[in-house]
């Protein structure tokens, strides 16, 4: 963006904008995007330093691993909420990835272009927009009163893969849209079938997308609280202390930083702080696992 | 393609005429860029006969739609066996869209529909109990756009005989088909390496070899040398007189002087305009390309040669 220095004369005797206003504008436009940028990096920050100065008093091993307690914060600790989570993220991994891209790798590769299928499009789009308490309530309803599986493991895991089924279908189908056509063509030109096309060319091209759309959604469904309270969760022991026991109650970090932070004294607020950072930890650790399969994939892409 | 990359092209250029140029005969002088005279033949000394008596495709009224639109029109056309047979025409006169139906390519296409009768070897490749992936393996595809596979370029000759199953020799099949595609010279030492590391002419030459792997016995080439330099063309030409022996090759061009170098026989497409606007492709002219160049019977056709239009 030089300084405009002389301006030709016949430029300035046509009807066209004084370079000058134009540099300007720029410059303002460019600055405005700085800053709708920065709002969100400085809303971070601050949330990130009053988390951290709240939380770091009381995290400790001990936090990790002891019951929640309403009476010394010194052993009080989010262990069903950790063990939960890592249960939650667990199935809802192993039931959302399989499920989500299946339908997406359908309605992009295989399934027929007709009204049927836009409505059926249209309609994935409006769920991934739905309030997650409804979610919530549909879980309670289906999985904990038709189905009668208890306010279990299972119907809190169930309610989160449908809670963000819808995200990872759009975000997977966005990423085999963004697959060249000619790459199909060329497949299907030397006789490979459809399945075989999407397997072999289609799928290793779209993998990377489809983590990233992964990582959204299973950091959604693990931040949420609302779905899980109202299926039914508890920030009590588990029956029989089996993390992984699916029918059993569960709990999860949402629930205890929850209840931390209603709690009268204040210092018990102090915890809920904690807890988040255990949530942002669980959180970061997933991110870094998914990364790392996703350059794997991206290089498999040689 | 990169500058840098022209002068392995170059060099790739000489190996290619010691290696795979089989006659005795020195190649002929390319007729002139500007030139629209006759084609010059290196391989074929006599010509060919104007009757086509061994056709490997043979078209009966045909007509592609999109929907409801109709691309093309009542297509009759006997495509010989072992010769090249180009399709020229103005930009949207629906030869792609022909060369596409001739391996199904176009079912692909929603709302594709085909009337009248595609005869492969006498057999309809639109009758209902004909599986389309099997018309793709037999009737190869190369096509506008290089479009190698992400993978390395020994993976990309494979690919085809791997979803078909094959189980014999692989290094064998892959060192064959990029002899035969004039290509193993420049990247016999560099097998692992990405096919997208090649040059554009490079790479064409790969999807080349790679349509041939899986042994179809026509090739169908959609304007395979629009993307490239002239460089790249020259090389991907002298390939095409050269496969021409053992497959039958069908080739969509721009390039009028690239039909009247290549090809064979030429069917010359053109837009039928209706007083409502409707445009249709119809093929004005089909004959050997002497006579397409030399003696149009239509007037369309010699205008279009003769660049009045188009």
């Amino acid at each position: 963006m030089a300084a405009p220095t002389q301006t030709p004369p016949d430029l300035q005797q046509r009807s066209f904008e004084e370079p000058r206003r134009r540099a300007l504008r720029e410059a303002a436009i460019r600055y405005a995007l700085l800053a709708a940028t920065s709002t969100g990096i400085v809303v971070l920050g601050i949330l990130l330093y009053r988390v951290f100065s709240d939380g770091l008093t009381y995290l400790d091993f001990g936090f990790l691993v002891s019951l929640p307690s309403r009476i010394d914060p010194d052993s009080a600790g989010v262990s069903p909420g950790l063990t939960g989570t890592l249960s939650l993220m667990l199935i809802v991994a192993l039931g959302s990835f399989p499920i989500g891209i299946g339908a997406a790798l359908y309605l992009e590769e295989f399934a027929p272009k007709n009204r049927v299928t836009a409505l059926i499009e249209t309609n994935i789009s409006n769920l991934a927009g739905v309030p997650s308490v409804v979610y919530g309530l549909l879980g309670a309803g289906l999985f904990v009163g038709i189905l009668d599986i208890g306010r279990s493991l299972l119907a809190g895991g169930v309610t989160l893969i449908l809670l963000i089924l819808p995200v990872i279908i759009v975000t997977s189908r966005e990423a085999i849209k963004a697959v060249p056509n000619e790459l199909r063509e060329g497949g299907l030109g030397l006789g490979a079938t459809r399945w075989q096309t999407t397997q072999k060319l289609v799928l290793p091209q779209a993998l990377p997308g489809m983590i990233t759309g992964a990582i959204l959604g299973l950091s959604r469904a693990i931040g949420e609280a609302a779905p899980i309270l109202v299926v039914g969760a508890t920030s009590a022991r588990f029956r029989n202390n089996s993390p992984l026991d699916l029918f059993d109650q569960f709990s999860a970090l949402p629930i205890n930083i929850y209840n931390y932070t209603f709690d009268p004294d204040p210092v018990f607020t102090q915890l809920a702080a904690s807890a988040i950072i255990v949530l942002l930890g669980a959180l970061l650790l997933m991110n870094g696992i998914a990364i790392y399969f996703r350059n794997r994939a991206s290089r498999g892409n040689a | 393609m990169s500058p840098g990359d022209t002068p392995a092209d170059e060099q790739g250029t000489t190996v290619d005429q010691d290696t795979t140029r089989t006659e005795a005969a020195p190649a002929p002088a390319r007729p002139d860029a500007q030139s629209t005279r006759a084609p010059q033949r290196d391989l074929r000394d006599q010509p060919i006969d104007r009757e086509v008596v061994d056709p490997v495709f043979e078209l009966r009224g045909v007509s592609v739609y999109y929907g409801d639109f109709l691309a093309v029109r009542d297509v009759e056309l006997a495509i010989p066996r072992n010769e090249i047979t180009a399709l020229i025409g103005p930009s949207g006169c629906g030869k792609s869209t022909l060369l596409r139906t001739l391996n199904r390519m176009h079912d692909l296409t929603p709302g594709a529909r085909v009337e009248g009768a595609i005869e492969y070897h006498g057999h309809n490749v639109y009758a209902p109990d004909v599986d389309p992936v099997e018309v793709r393996r037999r009737i190869g595809m190369v096509f506008q756009k290089p479009n190698p596979f992400p993978k390395s370029i020994f993976e990309n000759v494979m690919f085809g005989a791997r979803i078909n199953g094959f189980k014999g020799d692989a290094d064998a099949l892959v060192e064959k088909s990029l002899r035969r595609a004039a290509l193993w010279d420049e990247v016999k030492d560099k097998l692992h390496e990405s096919g997208l590391s090649l040059s554009g002419g490079q790479q064409q030459r790969l999807c080349i070899a790679r349509a041939i792997a899986v042994e179809p016995d026509v090739i169908l080439m959609d304007e395979p040398c629009s993307a490239l330099d002239p460089i790249a063309t020259l090389k991907i030409e002298d390939l095409m007189r050269d496969l021409r022996d053992e497959y039958s090759i069908v080739i969509v061009t721009h390039n009028m002087q690239q039909a009247a170098r290549v090809s064979d026989r030429t069917a010359f497409l053109s837009l039928d305009v209706k007083e409502d606007g409707v445009r249709t492709g119809v093929v004005v002219e089909y004959d050997t390309t002497d006579h397409i160049f030399t003696q149009a019977s239509d007037e369309r056709t010699e205008g279009y040669i003769t660049g009045r239009f188009g």
